[in-house]
């Protein structure tokens, strides 16, 4: 074990946050790979994205008191840090512009969505 | 929680139109010379350079940092415990900035508080390694051929990497021809910049050159501090104190506090007082409490100092292209030096970029985030005159333990005293957040009842954690 890694480990395929539970952290990869995937309505898994050291997921639930949309768990060993709500709130509050950095990610995952959106309808023309 | 962050945020964005317009105005081709590459100057530079490329502004940043963060000792040293909060590790990596872990020499995920009476452990809320015990510099002097990655050279990577230039040249001077700041160098030579940064700290001699810069300000209130490495395998480490910060509430005249912080092979011992002398750096070493949680008898000592640390600024740390940044400026009381130059950099840097860099610029968007932490700091002095109250009494010490340690010892219970402590030592919450805490009827009820406990007659101390 690495003396000086913060987080939490997690094992190869260990869930860190599930699809339909209630949450109020983000989290950010510090080691490893993680993998993001969504059930679907005839019970299979879609595989998502994976997420390399320094992405971060989660951030939906911090904005919107929704429950989690999809499950990631841990592609091989990963250790992830978990931000609290209320430290990133009360931060955001006395330093907007930090939302910014938060708000790219997510416009960069919009505009992936839209392409693969996009891409999906072309086939199947 | 009463917060709004969609009103925050627009109003954020729409307070960043321009303030000032012509000469104190940032435009492209526009000079800033930063004194000092410590957190405060690197976050500085980081944030500025970042923020003017996000509207197409083109700066030329200097860093001057006489020392190289690769060497050992003093040369590289910045003289401080090497602690980042909890709640910093959250905000950097939100802000996208990962701490590697060859910068990390041990992730923290509880805090031991040691007493005459007992020791109580305080697990971290979440039971993750979220403080990052580090070195500033590149470890201790006669620290050996240990590789470490030092902290400030890794905050320094990330300004240079946006741009900025790092230049080794010591400073003799500052003029202020037609108001924009000249500084004078070794060689006689002279450069003018727009805007100066100044984040020396307090242990550098640049302040005093400064003179009547800003107009009547003052360099901040300080006090001594002690330091000391001590150096064994890292498994001895590991086995002796874990992955936890040891902290000590001892009855010891003049004494405030101390901390053993474990990172890799070394441990860093820190003491905070008013009076700091040898007499009393002596008399906490040789503590039955302290030598019965590590042998400071055994473990040789490979470095120590008494750095200055800053009490409180006394004026506004900013005037027409100067403003002071970090331990130069406003810091927080104690703890968490390295947010409060995360902080201040940033607001420094966010005014510069958005507003302009006029006295007026730094007293409206700048001032704002140095006056919380000065408040802030105001109840602070009031947590720890409580606290130095409390540790001096055998039966107030008594009772803080005992509810500690039942809260620890009951999950899910309702940890009062023990996020008191937690947030005391960690500095990951503001003092006022703490000090409301203290409030809560749940507090005090378990406190009287802690006291009450204390009153009676021990047999035997309590077990230890």
């Amino acid at each position: 074990m690495v003396s000086g890694a913060l987080g939490k480990l997690y094992r190869d395929g260990e869930e860190i946050i599930r699809q339909g539970n209630t949450g109020e952290s983000m989290y950010v990869v510090q080691s490893g790979r993680v993998e993001v995937v969504q059930s679907t309505e005839n019970g299979g898994v879609q595989h998502l994205a994976h997420l390399e050291a320094g992405s971060f997921f989660g951030e939906m639930s911090v904005f919107e008191k929704e429950v989690r949309s999809a499950t990631v768990r841990a592609a091989g060993e990963a250790r992830v840090l978990k931000i609290d709500k209320k430290t990133l709130m009360r931060r955001i509050r006395e330093d907007p512009l930090l939302a910014v950095n938060l708000l790219k990610t997510m416009s960069h995952r919009i505009r992936s969505l839209n392409a693969e959106i996009a891409h999906r309808r072309e086939t199947q023309l | 929680m009463g917060f709004s962050s969609e009103t925050s945020v627009a109003d954020a964005f729409a307070d960043l139109g321009s303030d000032s317009t012509g000469e104190f105005e940032l435009r492209d081709g526009s000079r800033i010379a930063v004194v000092g590459g410590g957190p405060s100057g690197s976050f500085f530079s980081y944030f500025l350079l970042k923020m003017a490329d996000a509207i197409d502004l083109e700066l030329e940043v200097d860093i001057y940092e006489p020392r190289s963060f690769q060497y050992c000792g003093p040369a590289g040293c910045n003289h401080c415990g090497g602690i980042v909060s909890e709640s910093l590790v959250q905000i950097l990596a939100a802000e996208g900035i990962v701490l590697p872990d060859s910068v990390v020499q041990r992730g923290v995920e509880s805090y031991v508080v040691h007493m005459d009476v007992g020791d109580v452990a305080i697990e971290s809320p979440v039971h993750e390694m979220r403080i990052a015990a580090l070195y500033r510099g590149n470890g201790p002097r006669d620290g050996g051929d240990t590789p470490l990655e030092s902290f400030d050279g890794f905050l320094q990577g990330m300004a240079t990497d946006l741009g900025a230039q790092v230049v080794r040249q010591l400073i003799t001077g500052v003029e202020w021809p037609d108001g924009r700041p000249e500084l004078e160098f070794a060689d006689h030579s002279t450069k003018t910049y727009d805007l100066v940064a100044v984040a020396a700290g307090v242990n550098s001699n640049f302040i005093k050159m400064l003179d009547d810069h800003p107009e009547g300000f003052e360099p901040p209130k300080t006090t001594r501090g002690y330091i000391c490495e001590f150096q064994a395998t890292e498994e001895e480490i590991l086995r002796i104190l874990g992955s936890s910060v040891h902290v000590f509430l001892l009855d010891i005249p003049r004494f405030e506090f101390a901390a053993i912080i474990p990172k890799g092979p070394f441990a860093t011992v820190v003491m905070v007082g008013d009076d700091l002398d040898e007499e009393l750096v002596h008399a906490f070493l040789s503590d039955p409490v302290v030598r019965r949680t590590f042998p400071t008898d055994t473990v040789p000592c490979v470095c120590s100092c008494k750095p200055l640390i800053n009490l409180g600024a006394r004026k506004r740390p900013y005037g027409d292209r100067i403003v002071l940044v970090g331990d130069s400026g406003v810091t927080r009381l104690y703890k968490d030096g390295i947010g409060a130059a995360f902080r201040t950099g940033k607001a420094a840097a966010t005014t510069a970029v958005f507003h302009g860099v006029s006295r007026d610029d730094f007293e409206q968007h700048f001032w704002p985030a140095c006056k919380n932490i000065a408040n802030d700091n105001a109840v602070g002095r009031i947590m720890f005159a409580t606290n130095t109250i409390m540790k001096n009494s055998r039966i107030t010490r008594r009772a803080m333990l005992r509810m500690a340690q039942k809260e620890q010892a009951k999950p899910g219970a309702r940890p009062h005293m023990s996020s008191l402590l937690w947030n005391m030592f960690t500095g990951s919450a503001p003092y006022t957040e703490m000090f409301r805490g203290t409030f809560h009827p749940g507090f005090i009820g378990n406190l009287v009842v802690g006291l009450g406990g204390a009153l009676m007659p021990q047999k035997k101390e309590p077990k230890k954690c």
